[in-house]
């Protein structure tokens, strides 16, 4: 059993450096999202351990693989709105770290539902000299409209990012920014800080208890 | 007119509990929204969860492949109508050729042979319908067992209820047991997202409400909603009613 699984991470281990040496600044945002998209459905098809449940294992594979071509910086910010600008740079280097982590979360809850969907790479609608696009990708399955993904991409000195994912219209980014909002007005920065912390630490197999709303 | 009408009712029946402060513009009601979120909430716990859970594992994938098809060729005849409604007679047309495909070679509907064709499937109602008429969304309101929904949207299940084919079915117990499997199979779908919900929300009442607010938004454009005021700007303008006596 030890065997199978170090044998698995070496795989891994091996898929991963193998991909890695693609110069970031060269590769265009649509086959970018392409290029990831692919390299981490097909890794959680042959990873058993990551198709019997095992969060922690999927977290890192997130962790090396989609997390570098993030912005978590523009995404905080973006959620936050103006209260980004009353923060403190400490506050604000809090509040990306436990934000980077609860998208994590989120994110490898949505992989964890994933059940060999096709995928539609859409052509990428921009001119060359654009620093700020939207990839498009939709899910396609059997029965049901397909699910349409946006991603908003910008160009910066260590090839492109994304600062928001759009899932069937909704914008994560926006979607936080009221939840935040309300948060800060209640409690401050440091309150929201304290509150997106407790949420992360509920654990990664059991879902918190929903909040009792006073 | 009808919506006039109803507005005013509901204004009327929800006054009493209109007080707090800093309540969001959309969201008038939201401690009575909220009531009905907890109830709903236990009522999904208690039993929607369990018995689509259970009917996720019972059943196999590829029957309710079938079952989900098969409602969903129910539902595109008014799709079609709605599209057309909208002027979109191209795509109108083809949820009908869906249908009609659908229906015959696809034996009733289990079989979504219309995609392979190239018919992609839609996804309107009344709703999206008086969206694309004009009509705003109104208050955002949580109907009892139905969940998300706002003024325009509820209105508009009403008709999408009332016109749904599945209502012709007789005897009526025939006709509930396949309601029920429709909502046990839309249950089971949602599994997935409801569990995300849970990890992604701090308050899951306002994650879902801003999310529904902006997914039928999204829908009412069919995917291309004209770009909103700047977030900072539209907040600030908020903000700043809510603040200004001080």
């Amino acid at each position: 059993m030890t065997k199978i699984r170090s044998l698995a991470s070496v795989a891994l281990l091996g898929v991963l450096v193998g991909v890695a040496p693609v110069r970031a600044q060269e590769v265009s945002p649509d086959q970018l999202v392409k290029t990831v998209t692919l390299d981490v459905v097909d890794l959680i098809a042959k990873d058993k351990e990551i198709r019997a449940g095992n969060r922690a294992k999927l977290v890192e594979l997130i962790d090396a693989k989609v997390l570098p071509h993030f912005n978590f910086n523009a995404m905080t910010a973006l959620a936050l709105g103006q209260s980004w600008n009353k923060a403190t740079p400490e506050q604000k280097k809090r509040l990306t770290e436990e934000f980077r982590t609860l998208l994590v979360r989120t994110y490898a809850s949505a992989l964890a539902a994933y059940s060999e969907q096709k995928f539609d790479f859409r052509p990428l609608r921009a001119k060359p000299t654009d620093t700020d696009v939207t990839v498009q990708v939709r899910v396609l399955q059997p029965g049901t409209q397909p699910v349409p993904i946006d991603y908003s991409m910008e160009k910066t000195a260590s090839g492109w990012k994304v600062y928001d994912v759009m899932v069937g219209g909704v914008s994560l980014v926006a979607n936080y920014r009221t939840e935040f909002n309300n948060v800060v007005r209640e409690s401050g920065i440091d309150g929201l800080v304290k509150n997106l912390n407790a949420k992360n630490r509920g654990g990664l197999e059991a879902p918190a208890a929903p909040a009792a709303k006073k | 007119m009808t919506a006039r009408i109803a507005a005013a009712a509901l204004v009327a029946v929800l006054a009493g509990c209109a007080s707090t402060a800093q309540r969001d513009p959309r969201d008038p009601f939201e401690p009575l929204n909220r009531g009905i979120y907890r109830f709903n909430d236990k009522v999904d716990v208690a039993i929607a969860q369990p018995v689509a859970r259970t009917y996720r594992r019972a059943v196999p994938g590829e029957i309710r492949d079938r079952v989900r098809n098969f409602f969903g060729n129910i539902g595109d005849f008014f799709i079609g109508v709605n599209n057309f409604l909208q002027g979109k007679f191209e795509d109108g047309v083809s949820d009908w050729a869906r249908v009609a495909f659908n229906t015959t070679v696809g034996l009733l509907g289990i079989h979504d042979v219309a995609t392979d064709m190239g018919y992609e499937k839609h996804n309107e109602d009344f709703g999206q319908t008086f969206g694309r008429w004009g009509a705003g969304p109104g208050p955002y309101l949580v109907l009892p067992l139905l969940g998300s929904s706002d003024l325009r949207d509820g209105i508009g299940t009403g008709i999408d209820v009332y016109t749904d084919p599945l209502g012709e079915v007789r005897p009526y117990h025939l006709q509930y047991g396949l309601w029920a499997v429709r909502f046990t199979q839309l249950r089971a779908d949602l599994l997935d997202a409801s569990r995300i919900l849970e990890e992604a929300a701090l308050d899951k009442y306002v994650f879902q409400r801003d999310a529904y607010l902006q997914r039928r938004r999204s829908l009412v454009y069919d995917g291309h909603p004209p770009r909103e005021k700047e977030p900072d700007e539209d907040k600030g303008a908020d903000d700043d009613k809510d603040k200004k006596p001080r």
